[in-house]
């Protein structure tokens, strides 16, 4: 993206801008001007984004008695997550860890299942690359919500499989497993996701330098050697920005653990909209978010870095 | 795409394309197949969602369409995901020409604050907002639904904006201003029509994202529903799922649609390089 060049254009003129008077000006007007036409956006994005983030934190250390919320700071809802021996305490960590694993699992099988067909777009196809991409994209654009209940539909008690295997034969009573579990949460999520993983994934592919392969090739590598050697590594930014865009939101995601994941399988998000719903404890339930979206920050930081020093070593 | 000659896609390589063929190919049927059964569904002759299909029916079309709860959370939807994909796409419009004709300090930061919405989970925005409406007394309804929608659209708008604005040549709009014309001017009858497709794939994208929005919608309604928010509101009673079913299918197809049109605009005369930045999002 351009930004980049832009700031550092930016920066480097910070410099010069103390001697050139002139030069000066017209840089400093061209930021007036760019922020004057920003502005707006920027307004929204404060009012909409900025500003909710930062009372949700202030929340965070206040108490809700009742209907009335006392604002004097206090570490306690901390306290009730992280150190008390309180039911907040074990449902977090427990949440948590589902949530996290779930995520994970979820995160690896959708970009492993990706992978592939991103570089077959980017490698392979030629005269059809539009339409494929057209293909891979609608699912990303349509509802939600409807994707995932099209899968308690197929894997219910009288579900599309359970309903199809009897009416075959097959199986002569439902099967109880296929639904209400982690592993439903797992399948549905891995579907709902797919084009997130495909599309960085592919931009990446795509931008690989063909004649570094040549080259390989002309030296003697074989396939597998170029492969590893050169096309892993260098998509190695999609691979990762298509981890993130998938753990993080589907960390905190609420309708597949409600629709599909059954009593064993509920959620952090499941937690956090009770406190907002039945429990109505709003600064827990900020404690809760936030907790939630920092160790999860964590986690995405040291893997990442742990993921780049791995990858550098292949090369 | 351009044409890159002599590429090593010798016979070597040409032999596992096949493996991958098929396996791409199972991948696209697993990533339609679920979504077809809604259609199927709700097509199908019978209350109950199961299998062996019964009979050919459009019966549960014409309850859904008059049952006028869904069709005023329908309308409700239309609403919301218009205003939000003209305001998005405007502000989008306003902070792509920031990014791309203006250098400014700061420029990266700020982008990246714009495209935050997209790395925070759904359930922090909507509560996080929910506390913010109920600090300053703005009672949950449509009207803060959409402050939501607007929000979360924006990053789409200026995703596709940006890659327009990069992709066309910058010495049109510098010869209309050195010819004479004032900016305001140059902007319509330059910039304008050159950046038109992104603005209606902008439009549309966006309108999409708003519509099928589920969990902002849920926070931020109040009483007020949105098309999803009712169909939520309608998956635990059994009776109503055929027709929950048949505008689920509506939905699908009025999307898809609307997806291939905006992704055609959008792809459509945009230079190679702002194509492959253009696809990231």
């Amino acid at each position: 993206m351009a930004t980049s060049a832009i700031s550092q254009s930016a920066s480097q003129s910070a410099g010069t801008g103390a001697r050139g008077g002139l030069r000066a000006w017209f840089l400093r007007s061209e930021n007036a001007r760019g922020y004057a036409l920003m502005g707006p956006t920027l307004v929204i994005m404060f009012i909409a984004l900025a500003a909710p983030l930062i009372l949700l934190l202030l929340y965070s250390f206040w108490t809700q008695e009742g209907y009335t919320v006392n604002t004097t700071l206090t570490f306690d809802r901390y306290f009730d997550i992280f150190v008390n021996d309180t039911s907040e305490n074990r449902l977090f960590w427990t949440l948590f860890q589902r949530s996290v694993s779930i995520s994970g699992v979820v995160t690896l099988v959708t970009v492993l299942l990706a992978y592939p067909i991103a570089y077959y777009v980017a490698f392979h196809v030629k005269k059809y690359k539009f339409l494929w991409l057209i293909l891979l994209t609608i699912p990303f654009w349509t509802s939600y919500l409807l994707r995932v209940f099209a899968w308690k539909i197929i894997l219910g008690y009288q579900g599309v499989i359970n309903s199809g295997l009897q009416s075959l034969g097959i199986i002569d009573a439902p099967l109880e497993f296929l639904l209400y579990n982690p592993t439903s949460i797992v399948i549905t999520l891995a579907h709902a996701w797919a084009a997130f993983a495909i599309l960085p994934i592919y931009v990446s592919l795509e931008k690989i330098d063909r004649t570094l392969l040549e080259a390989a090739a002309d030296l003697g590598d074989g396939p597998w050697r170029r492969f590893w050697r050169i096309t892993f590594p260098l998509s190695m930014p999609g691979v990762i920005s298509a981890a993130v865009l998938i753990f993080v939101p589907t960390t905190g995601d609420y309708v597949t653990p409600e629709l599909v994941g059954g009593t064993q399988g509920k959620m952090l998000a499941n937690l956090i909209q009770i406190q907002f719903g039945k429990s109505n404890d709003w600064p827990l339930g900020a404690a809760l978010a936030l907790s939630g979206l920092a160790f999860v920050g964590l986690i995405v930081v040291f893997t990442v870095a742990a993921f780049r020093a791995a990858v550098s070593r292949v090369r | 795409m351009m044409a890159t000659p002599r590429r090593i896609q010798s016979p070597k390589t040409a032999r596992p394309s096949i493996g991958l063929m098929i396996f791409a190919i199972a991948y696209l049927v697993f990533l339609y197949l679920p979504v077809l059964f809604l259609p199927v569904f709700s097509l199908n002759d019978s209350a109950f969602i199961k299998f062996p299909l019964e009979g050919f029916t459009t019966r549960w079309y014409d309850e859904a369409l008059s049952d006028q709860n869904m069709i005023a959370a329908l309308m409700n939807s239309l609403k919301v995901g218009a205003i939000s994909a003209v305001s998005a796409t405007f502000l989008g419009l306003l902070a792509a020409k920031a990014v791309t004709r203006y250098r400014m300090r700061g420029a990266g930061t700020a982008m990246g604050v714009i495209m935050l919405p997209l790395f925070i989970p759904e359930i922090v925005l909507g509560i996080s907002m929910v506390l913010l409406f109920d600090a300053v007394d703005l009672p949950l309804s449509l009207v803060t639904v959409t402050i939501g929608h607007i929000m979360l659209t924006v990053p789409f708008a200026m995703a596709v904006l940006i890659a327009r604005m990069d992709g066309f040549d910058k010495s049109l709009e510098e010869a209309s201003l050195d010819l004479g014309e004032s900016a305001w001017m140059t902007f319509w009858r330059v910039t304008f029509p050159l950046v038109l497709p992104g603005i209606v794939s902008s439009l549309l994208l966006t309108f999409i994202v708003s519509f099928d929005e589920f969990l902002i919608a849920f926070f931020l309604g109040g009483t007020d529903m949105t098309l999803p928010v009712y169909i939520w509101s309608q998956l635990r009673f059994p009776a109503k799922l055929p027709s929950v079913l048949a505008m689920g299918a509506l939905i699908l197809v009025a999307s898809c649609v609307l997806v291939v049109l905006a992704e055609w605009l959008r792809r459509r005369g945009v230079s190679d390089e702002a194509k492959k930045g253009a696809i990231g999002i």
